[in-house]
């Protein structure tokens, strides 16, 4: 047997993403390159979620800005509420200039820190569950359940422009402190990406148990024969709620620490656009594969920041040809790339088999 | 384990007490009644065939059963009433079936698919922790359907006639009593019938199988007992003897032959 083997290959992957992660990106790279990177790190963990949810589940969740934005902004709120409470305001710089004098009530419980954690924690995994079970207990799925949950992210987006409370359209931001560090410094700058690049590996290992376990192989079961599992006595719904869930958790720990590495949250995170790109990264990397998202969505987001500066309108445009061409061509992306090579010289039927191995060696390519 | 018997005509080879009782069940679609008040008693140990021409409602007799169309009537399995129970609580009670085509998880080892299938009543603590060895029940299946060689080979690169067999063995291992078989040997080789035959053979004498099918000749060699059915209703009921000398299932099956297709089965 190769678990053995397998597991030893599992420590020193994780090893060598923890030398590269803590040790030489933060040694090479300027504290504003750092800085991106964390940013990017943020978009890694959402994939990671969506390649469960969509890679191994198959569903295609097209809104996870929602979610993002849910621990985004209530992490901002956190952050904003502090700056104020340093500075001996009532009420956060924006709602000053509104001409607002008390916090209105659904913003006083997040001057807690441990209820802003908690709450990032609970209110995605609670919202999405119900919004879940709702949906696939109603057998919704396929083509429906993208666009529906693309609209929740539309929606939602249009929700927070309308909200002076929450900033508007330009949402929360320029927050000085996080949970008592100034964000000026960059000692501090660096122990966020830090964090972030933690949260990432913790994130990749949860994700890891739960595609090698049993259920791992049940989600797949439901992904390719949602009615056969039916007849096996399993009620198929329960286990897509559960991916569906866990990447909703992902994506809010994301956004929360999104707003303080980039310093804003805006409708522009939560809408559609965003939700997409989250999903391109995703479909480029490799959807049904561990580290595939991972990479996929450093990459996506690193030659966004890339060509964007250089070319700013071609690059939507070569983004969606790369998406049209992954999704149309190399379904399983480009970590399916070096399996279909290695399957090249034993001929037979052409099981593209999204359910290998994850390739923990390939967490050496993140830096 | 007990001496294996091969099934007899009304059951009960094994022994057992466990039973299927179908009364006046009705599958009415939009006014058009696919299947129309059948009734079926079937016992532990029985191998029956259900035949008919295309159309009949064989296949919406076996969807009824198992809660794929809704159905109206009576289901009784061992005192337990199906009918208006959902698909996964009916197979929890333990009625299995397989599909005309096979509908194995292509993606998944064979000993994947065994696995899940004999999983559906496990804990999450279970569910979310890797699985370890191979349990005893599935190596059983693995010996009974013939598969041991490939049990870590994808379900899709097996034969077609595999496939089907691991189908079978998928709802040994997920402990269902009742077996409804769809056409499990269309499209088979002579041989891969024959072995089908055996392995239905031995499985049937202590569970109660039911098989649909259009292939006479492996009706002739396997079955206990047939019920014949003809525009959603039974026509005939009995051995297979009984079945074939009765003048009314030979009006059945000349006065159709012209019209259906061969190889489709209508009322899905």
């Amino acid at each position: 047997m190769r678990s053995i083997l397998g597991r030893w290959q599992t420590w020193a992957g994780f090893g060598i993403a923890a030398v590269l992660l803590f040790g030489l990106a933060p040694a090479v790279l300027s504290d504003f390159r750092l800085s991106l990177f964390a940013k990017f790190l943020c978009f890694a963990i959402v994939a990671v979620g969506i390649g469960l949810a969509w890679g191994r589940g198959g569903m295609l969740v097209l809104g996870q800005g929602v979610f993002f934005g849910l621990g985004g902004y209530m992490m901002g709120m956190h952050l904003k509420i502090a700056d104020a409470q340093i500075r001996g305001n009532d009420v956060p710089d924006f709602m000053q200039i509104a001409g607002m004098k008390s916090l209105p009530s659904y913003w006083t419980p997040f001057a807690s820190p441990a209820f802003t954690l908690l709450a990032i924690v609970v209110v995605p995994t609670a919202i999405a569950a119900v919004l879940g079970l709702g949906v696939f207990k109603r057998k919704v799925k396929g083509a429906y359940f993208a666009i529906l949950s693309q609209a929740l992210a539309a929606a939602l987006a249009i929700l927070l422009v309308g909200q002076t409370t929450l900033g508007g359209s330009n949402g929360l931001n320029r927050f000085r402190t996080f949970f008592g560090f100034t964000l000026n410094d960059p000692v501090n700058r660096r122990m966020l990406y830090i964090i972030a690049a933690a949260t990432l590996l913790i994130v990749v290992a949860v994700a890891r148990q739960l595609m090698q376990s049993r259920y791992g192989e049940l989600l797949v079961a439901v992904r390719d024969g949602e009615e056969r599992v039916r007849f096996l006595g399993y009620d198929p719904a329960n286990v897509k709620v559960v991916a569906y869930t866990v990447a909703a958790l992902f994506a809010s720990v994301a956004g929360a620490l999104f707003a303080p590495i980039v310093g804003f949250i805006a409708p522009s995170q939560v809408g559609i656009l965003p939700s997409i790109a989250f999903v391109i990264g995703v479909a480029i990397g490799g959807r049904t594969t561990l580290l595939g998202p991972v990479l996929g969505a450093i990459g996506v987001a690193w030659a966004q920041t890339l060509f964007s500066e250089r070319f700013p309108s071609e690059w939507t445009y070569a983004q969606g040809l790369l998406f049209i061409v992954v999704v149309g061509f190399f379904p399983a992306g480009l970590a399916g790339l070096g399996v279909l090579f290695r399957r090249r010289r034993r001929p037979g039927p052409g099981t593209t088999d999204p359910d290998q191995e994850p390739e923990t060696e390939k967490v050496g390519a993140t830096a | 384990m007990t001496e294996v018997a091969d099934p007899v005509a009304g059951g009960n080879a094994g022994m057992g007490t466990q039973y299927l009782e179908v009364r006046g069940l009705t599958v009415d679609f939009d006014g058009f009644k696919a299947v129309n008040d059948v009734d079926l008693t079937l016992f532990q140990g029985d191998l029956r065939f259900l035949i008919g021409p295309n159309g009949a409602g064989k296949t919406t007799v076996i969807d009824a059963i198992t809660g794929l169309v809704t159905g109206s009537g009576s289901v009784n399995k061992s005192g337990m009433e199906l009918v208006g129970k959902k698909v996964h609580q009916i197979a929890r009670l333990g009625v299995g079936r397989t599909f005309q085509t096979a509908s194995v998880f292509e993606q998944l080892s064979v000993l994947q698919n065994l696995d899940i299938a004999a999983g559906a009543s496990r804990s999450w603590w279970t569910l979310l922790r890797r699985r370890n060895g191979v349990l005893p029940v599935i190596e059983e299946a693995l010996d009974t359907i013939g598969l041991t060689g490939l049990a870590d080979k994808p379900a899709g690169v097996l034969a077609h006639g595999q496939k089907q067999w691991l189908e079978i063995g998928m709802l040994l291992v997920q402990n269902a009593d009742v077996l409804l078989l769809d056409e499990p040997v269309a499209g088979m080789s002579a041989e891969e019938r024959e072995e089908t035959g055996n392995l239905l053979r031995r499985i049937g004498s202590e569970r109660t199988v039911v098989v649909v099918e259009h292939d006479m000749d492996f009706m002739r060699a396997f079955a206990t007992s047939v019920t014949v059915l003809a525009r959603g209703q039974v026509v005939a009921e009995g051995s297979v003897a009984e079945v074939q000398a009765n003048p009314k299932v030979q009006e059945v099956y000349l006065g159709t032959a012209a019209e259906g297709t061969p190889d489709s089965e209508g009322g899905q």
